[in-house]
């Protein structure tokens, strides 16, 4: 509220009536916005409050230990051999295994991608590029799934052992995916480089790619890898296209071409089929509880390496 | 000369890789028009989904999709214009602010499927919306809100000090310096961001499974009373949105044709997303030549 | 969360608003309160009908709600039909948030106290074939061999018959209705997911994967067979509509439609007239569905078969 009472000494007192109008003009305009920043907030609150409620009913309510849960490596939620086990270890190592591969499989790809328009080709470069990254990364998620159960996992089939359908299908697809995510920040560390860095070294005598791999490429070091972790979160997330491609049996695959789950998979896959407030149905919960959980992780992950970038 | 070598050896491999990204561009547009494009034809693109039979169309989901979007954005728009005032014009750097900052970042990686679910549990079920347009467009409104918020914060903030200084200058009001000195000027950027983050909406199927629902009613395009259950304009009717019906057909798909329908549905996603890439540049570009040149003339 | 609830409700309810205005303005001629039009009271049924559920059933339930609403008489009922699945279906028919709730199993099997509130109406009778990829040189498979095969005891073809070739079991989720049916009437028993199988929720994926993957193996409904999988005997039995009703075809179950309690007026019209001859003779059969009033036999919750 300081920032209105500075007000009147610009406009002067004299115009007291002006300064009313003012005065109501910049309350309205003030609240309004920041409705809109507290609702930002309640929504957060909420969607936390309510994943959450239903997520610890698992451990609360159906009385699952947490290390049961998530350490776990039997996933038999109907009790079809016994009594119903909830661990959800399959799925955890699933999310990580594709997410961490599409990161691999993306990464040297992104980087190649931003240094061509920055530094290869800077003009016809960015000109041809920039409109690819933008149309990959606006393609439907659905449409990646088809297009991966119709090409990619017949040629993963008839290339490798196995049925094609997997950890590889799953995180090739997820790779592409994330491409645009991660290049976007990438080129945008790259430009926003100073000149001078550059240019002293090839004063020095530098060929481009010793000036690319000892001096911009450790500069940006700390950008590239946060565009890596939001690609990585972005690929922790997705659920369609992967359910689609990875074969979604609940176990830790002996290979990358045998049929795997990640937590979305196991989500989307189970959701309709259960009833609310069932113990099954609750363990579903606590995996998006899961989720959730490792968004945060995610996001504080991008913040400390902003934090380094800074220094 | 190694040096050399290895310097003609790395470009060559970040050229290559460049244009191995083109390169799965034009397969994956080019596979999916290639599939799609030949049964795309006016019939396809108004006539309802056929259960069993062949020669189906996308008719409703096409508008639906289009629909959604407009809901969304109605939403979306005057809640993310004003968050994100907030936080370029009022928002004193501080916790608050930083904790703001925080829950924007946090919301724009929550993965779709969290929010589809929260939206059924809290939109559909407790307060009762059941599975409707309403629904989907809030879910996606949160999807869409921490974009649209860093959209028109960086809007506002990259317009330069002088205009804002001018304004205070004339004895405007704050609030009068946002509404008419910054907003014209952050136009353009705010509606290209905009639109590019619309292109979402169409392509989002993993959330609005659950909340829009899959299924699409008996639809009457002469019935324009938003109340009527039959109406296409009922905000509170269930819709499936052409993404979550190829998601529908490619899984539960009965009709003879339902890979064909599949590929053009596709075709016409993919479609509407490349139309829109190209809408955002050309309106981002003709209104920032109009507000400009306005201000010449002015 | 006491006071953020009511504040999250006063948003929702604003947004309501505003969305209600925003839409009248495009309403053509007519005032804008003409919204309750359709709340006219008169002899005739009126109201709005409410299915969630099962996403197998929900084409049947849709093709006969549009034919219901296009009848002169129960023109003033609105019928909406949904998917989601049979757990969706009877929480939200069990929580009164759906008039009636679209379901492949029996209510009793996935709910626990609140079943005993739903009324069950049956409206038609869904019968599945274990079917495999061309290659595989089998065309009969015995309970004792299907039950070795979805056990993982047998894992080549050529142990049961055919090819010298590695099975590929392409499953349902643990929570699907279609696997139970599949357990509970063609296994006779339960069993545990394999590693290495596939899972996959739906019938259009099931058959695509099973036709594209050699020595593949799973389960479909009649309705989705055709000649681009190779349909397997059961015991000798083919899965034909004759032999189901017979009783000779083991592996089939309900569809299910539960209403909370006795339904309303016109929760119960529709539910009569898919009930009624127009629907089960026609649409039942076009759907790929058998008749209730067809079968020769008749089955419990727990299984039991009666003649």
């Amino acid at each position: 509220m300081k920032t209105m009472d500075e007000r009147p000494v610009q406009v002067g007192s004299a115009r007291s009536g002006r300064f009313k109008k003012h005065h109501a003009e910049d309350l309205a305009g003030r609240s309004y916005t920041f409705i809109c920043v507290a609702l930002l907030i309640v929504i957060i609150i909420s969607i936390v409050f309510f994943v959450a409620s239903k997520g610890l009913s698992t451990f609360f309510r159906d009385g699952v230990s947490v290390s049961d849960f998530l350490f776990g490596s039997t996933w038999d939620p109907e009790g079809n051999q016994g009594d119903p086990v909830y661990g959800v270890l399959p799925f955890i190592f699933g999310s990580f295994a594709t997410s961490l591969l599409a990161a691999l499989i993306a990464s040297p790809l992104s980087i190649c991608a931003s240094l061509f328009m920055t530094e290869i080709v800077p003009g016809w470069g960015k000109k041809l590029l920039q409109p690819v990254i933008e149309l990959l990364a606006g393609i439907p998620s659905v449409v990646y799934g088809f297009v991966g159960l119709t090409v990619l996992v017949p040629f993963l089939r008839n290339v490798f052992p196995g049925q094609g359908i997997g950890i590889a299908a799953g995180s090739l697809v997820l790779s592409v995916m994330i491409l645009p995510t991660i290049t976007s920040v990438a080129t945008d560390a790259l430009s926003s480089l100073p000149r001078g860095l550059k240019e002293s070294s090839f004063a020095l005598g530098a060929t481009r790619w010793q000036t690319i791999s000892r001096v911009i490429l450790p500069t940006v070091l700390p950008s590239i890898l946060t565009g890596i972790v939001l690609g990585m979160a972005r690929a922790f997330g997705e659920a369609l296209a992967v359910q689609m491609v990875i074969g979604n049996a609940p176990h830790i695959p002996r290979s990358l071409f045998e049929s795997a789950s990640t937590l979305t998979s196991v989500i989307t896959l189970d959701m309709g089929n259960t009833v609310m407030g069932s113990a099954h149905n609750d363990a579903l919960w606590s995996m998006a509880l899961a989720l959730m959980f490792m968004t945060f992780i995610f996001v504080l992950l991008v913040r400390l390496l902003e934090r380094r970038n800074r220094i | 000369m190694k040096a050399k070598l290895t310097d003609k050896i790395a470009t060559f491999f970040i050229v290559f890789f460049a244009l191995l990204i083109v390169a799965v561009l034009v397969g994956l547009i080019g596979f999916i028009l290639v599939r799609g494009l030949g049964y795309i034809n006016w019939s396809f693109l108004t006539s309802p989904p056929q259960t069993i039979r062949a020669g189906g169309g996308i008719g409703p989901q096409l508008f639906n999709s289009l629909f959604l979007l407009v809901l969304t954005l109605i939403i979306t728009i005057p809640l993310g214009l004003g968050a994100g005032i907030y936080m370029a014009e009022y928002a004193k750097p501080g916790k608050f602010t930083s904790a703001i900052r925080l829950v924007v970042e946090v919301l724009s990686s929550f993965p779709s499927i969290v929010i589809g679910l929260f939206g059924m549990l809290l939109i559909v079920n407790l307060l009762g919306f059941g599975f409707s347009l309403f629904s989907g467009a809030v879910v996606l409104t949160i999807f869409n809100l921490p974009l649209m918020v860093r959209i028109t914060e960086q809007a506002f903030r990259s317009v330069p000090k002088e205009q804002k200084e001018a304004g205070l200058a004339l004895g405007l009001s704050k609030w009068k310096i946002i509404t008419s000195v910054l907003f014209p000027v952050a136009l353009p950027s705010i509606v290209t961001g905009t639109v590019l983050a619309s292109g979402r909406v169409f392509g989002e199927a993993a959330a609005l499974l659950y909340t829009a629902g899959m299924s699409t009613p008996r639809l009457d395009f002469t019935d324009w009373n938003p109340m009527s259950p039959t109406s296409p304009i009922n905000p509170f009717r269930p819709a499936e949105t052409l993404a979550v019906h190829i998601w529908k057909i490619n899984s539960e798909g009965l009709a003879p044709d339902a890979a064909q329908i599949a590929a053009g549905a596709s075709a016409v996603l993919v479609i509407l997303v490349l139309a829109f890439n190209l809408f955002a540049r050309w309106i981002g570009g003709v209104l920032y030549k109009a507000l400009t040149a306005s201000k010449r003339m002015g | 969360m006491k006071i953020k609830k009511p504040l999250l409700m006063i948003c929702t309810l604003a947004l309501v608003v505003m969305l209600a205005a925003c839409g009248s303005k495009d309403t053509q001629g007519g005032s804008s309160a003409s919204g309750t039009a359709n709340n006219d009271k008169s002899s005739e049924l009126s109201g709005s009908v409410l299915a969630v559920g099962s996403t197998a059933l929900q084409p049947l339930v849709e093709q006969a709600a549009q034919k219901f609403m296009a009848k002169p008489e129960y023109s003033k009922i609105q019928v909406q039909v949904q998917g989601g699945g049979s757990g969706t279906g009877l929480t939200q028919v069990a929580g009164g948030q759906a008039d009636i709730g679209n379901s492949d199993v029996f209510a009793e099997e996935k709910l626990k106290d609140e079943s005993k509130d739903l009324v069950d109406h049956q409206v038609g009778v869904i019968a599945m074939a274990p079917v495999t990829n061309k290659d595989v040189g089998v065309d009969n498979l015995t309970q004792k061999q299907l039950v070795d095969i979805f056990t993982g005891k047998v894992t080549n073809w050529k142990e049961v018959g055919g090819k010298d070739e590695p099975i590929v079991i392409v499953n349902r989720p643990s929570s699907s209705g279609t696997r139970k049916t599949f357990e509970k009437y063609a296994l006779g028993q339960k069993t545990e997911d394999l590693k290495g199988s596939i899972q996959e929720e739906s019938s259009g994926t099931v058959k695509k994967i099973v036709s594209e993957t050699p020595g593949a193996i799973g389960y479909l409904a009649l309705s989705y067979l055709d000649d681009k999988v190779n349909v397997v005997k059961y015991d000798g039995v083919e899965a034909t509509v004759e032999n189901v009703k017979s009783g000779k075809y083991p592996v089939w179950a309900y569809e299910h439609m539960y209403t909370k309690g006795e339904p309303k007026p016109e929760v119960k019209a529709f539910l009569d007239y898919m009930a009624s001859d127009e629907i089960q003779n026609n649409d039942v059969v076009e759907l790929g569905y058998i008749p209730v009033s067809q079968m020769e036999v008749k089955r419990d919750a727990d299984g039991n078969i009666t003649k």
